[in-house]
């Protein structure tokens, strides 16, 4: 067999090569400037329609003010497509052949996924900028002082990050971007209005309602309006209502924990 | 087969190599036992029609896939367990061009330097080297989508050569470029081979595997069928041939005569097409006499002329069957569709 003559080759660090995929993906934003500022205007029309057409029509048990409601409940929704941005540049990859392309480098095995998952977190604070900018003008406040505001943004964020490696895993699954998108879309709808985001958990059907406190996306939304004094009118004593911030805590790490193993063993395993 | 030659060690040995892919309508052996050995420094074309099994062994060997039964080793690492040390050592180049639109040619370069494992500096370096080398330092700074598809086949072999691989793999690289295109890859490629990189490359196109490789390894049917220089293939098959359209029927006889006097061979005959065929070991001595000879004797012609054996012939004479495209494992080996069989 052949003599290997040169020393064995390190194996790729997991930090540094996960740091040039996130500053790969960043560079894309400026580059296509349109995904970015279709996002933003996305989100502040969400913001204006809802504070605006909804806004009337939906009275919060035990009085409040819709808007305040309803801010931590688009944050929410917003991240939570966190897994269509993901899945989609997942996906995108793919299909263009790049994948192979990093596979075949001496880099860590996780690398690629986590580069995606960060630079996306790294997207998704601009849009959750953007978005409380707008949610200042149509009257929402935090009115807890900035350790809670920040503990909050540190909260979607982790909860954005989730959601990413959701769709990571979904990414790889499907064959192009847009059955990406579709899926993406179709599972991520009803979790976000199966929710409190946008209703207070009274107005919806009684059976419906274990599976709205159960959600995820209503554990963030309650989490956010406890976290900054917003109106957060509770259903039941159930435990998901009253620990709404633990209970962020719990579906994060459970997201993380199920789809970043399932994502690295499908990265590692595409086309086998 | 042809096996070590010379004493020098193998760079590349795969034995009875196999891969199965399920597709609808149940299970298509892409690779159905497949032999190879490749020696340093040398150049080896494997040569197929699509689906034949080229892509699916490149893929193999530059770790992408797993076999499922045989063996392969690469600068003598198994390329199943030794892939992260092996993926160190090479460089792949493929039919997709995969490299990042967004960024530029630079970006490109510096970052597949860096996941090569190579220090920002001498990455940096290394890609102002290599835009020199490929003809692409104007378009450097220039986001590769605004890049020609003969440029960003270039930025691609240039990425695969950033970590200065010992050994290099090219899936077809002119597949889809234009003539003037495919020439310049191939003086790319020239120049590669004359530094004595050690190269496996596929291709579809005689032509190709004769312009660029020293040995050509025909694949069908995931098995290697034959094996040898392309003068070697091409005489296997008897060799360029000459060719006369007779444009009158009732001529075709007398023409039928001629030619085969010419070339000491009974001609074939084709009526419908009024098209004689006969092997021209003379080569354009061969063709002068026979147009001579029809001339001398008043028959007119529509067309003649000198025909090199084309891959169909390679494969006619050697499978007896032509080289057309199998659908099912056309698709299974295309690198995305390939994707998605897991």
């Amino acid at each position: 067999m052949t003599t290997v003559q040169e020393a064995p080759p390190q194996q790729g660090s997991a930090l540094s090569d996960s740091l040039v995929v996130t500053w790969r993906n960043l560079k894309r934003i400026p580059r296509i400037p349109e995904l970015a500022i279709f996002a933003i205007l996305q989100s502040v029309m969400f913001v204006l329609l809802f504070a605006f057409v909804f806004g009337g029509a939906i009275p919060l048990p035990g009085g409040g003010n819709y808007r305040e409601f309803l801010m931590p409940g688009i944050f929410a929704q917003t991240l939570a497509f966190a897994a269509a941005t993901t899945a989609i540049g997942m996906t995108d990859d793919m299909a263009k052949g790049l994948i192979d392309r990093f596979r075949s480098l001496p880099m860590s095995r996780s690398a690629f996924l986590t580069g995606r998952t960060v630079s996306d977190v790294v997207y998704n604070l601009g849009i959750l900028i953007v978005l409380m900018l707008s949610g200042l003008a149509v009257g929402w406040r935090v009115h807890e002082g900035l350790a809670r505001f920040l503990a909050g943004v540190g909260l979607t964020l982790l909860f954005a990050y989730a959601m990413s490696w959701v769709g990571v895993w979904l990414g790889m699954l499907v064959p192009t971007v847009e059955v990406a998108q579709q899926v993406a879309f179709t599972a991520i709808f009803p979790l976000t209005f199966l929710s409190n985001a946008f209703v207070p958990l009274q107005t919806l059907p009684g059976w419906l309602q274990p599976v709205a406190d159960w959600n995820p996306v209503s554990a963030i939304t309650a989490a956010l309006r406890e976290l900054w004094g917003n109106p957060n009118p509770f259903v039941t004593n159930s435990f998901p209502s009253e620990h709404p911030i633990l209970m962020t805590l719990i579906w994060t790490a459970l997201f993380i924990a199920i789809f970043a193993p399932l994502g690295v063993r499908r990265y590692r395993a595409t086309s086998r | 087969m042809s096996s070590t030659a010379g004493g020098s060690t193998p760079a590349i040995t795969a034995e009875g190599l196999t891969k199965l892919y399920k597709s609808r309508s149940g299970e298509v052996r892409a690779l159905d036992g497949l032999d190879l050995v490749v020696d340093e420094g040398t150049v080896l074309a494997l040569l197929g029609p699509n689906g034949a099994g080229k892509t699916t062994t490149v893929r193999i060997l530059a770790t992408l896939l797993r076999p499922d039964a045989g063996r392969a080793t690469v600068l003598g690492y198994d390329v199943v367990s030794d892939a992260q040390r092996l993926r160190r050592v090479i460089g792949l180049s493929g039919q997709y061009a995969a490299v990042d639109e967004n960024l530029t040619g630079r970006e490109n370069l510096w970052m597949f330097g860096r996941l090569y494992q190579v220090n920002s500096p001498t990455a940096r370096a290394r890609a102002d080297e290599l835009l020199d080398q490929f003809d692409l330092s104007d378009a450097g700074d220039r986001p590769v989508k605004t890049y020609s598809g003969g440029m960003r086949r270039r930025l691609d072999l240039a990425s695969a050569l950033i970590g200065h691989p010992r050994l290099l793999f090219l899936d077809e690289p002119t597949t889809g470029l234009d003539p003037r295109s495919r020439i310049g890859m191939w003086e790319v490629i020239r120049s590669l081979v004359r530094q004595g990189s050690t190269l496996l490359l596929t291709t579809q196109y005689l032509e190709e595997a004769d312009a660029l490789a020293n040995t050509i390894a025909v694949v069908d049917a995931g098995k290697i069928i034959a094996r040898g220089t392309a003068d070697e293939l091409k005489s296997s098959v008897g060799g360029e041939r000459v060719e006369v359209v007779v444009h009158d029927p009732a001529q075709l006889g007398a023409a039928l005569r001629l030619v085969s006097d010419c070339c000491l061979t009974e001609a074939t005959v084709d009526e419908h097409t009024r098209r004689l065929t006969a092997p021209a070991a003379g080569g354009a001595q061969q063709l002068v006499a026979v147009i001579r000879a029809l001339d001398d004797a008043g028959i007119v012609i529509d067309d003649v002329g000198l025909r090199r054996p084309t891959l169909d012939d390679v494969f006619l004479s050697l499978t007896g069957h032509a080289a057309e495209e199998r659908e099912a494992e056309a698709a299974a080996s295309e690198p995305v569709a390939a994707g998605r069989t897991a």
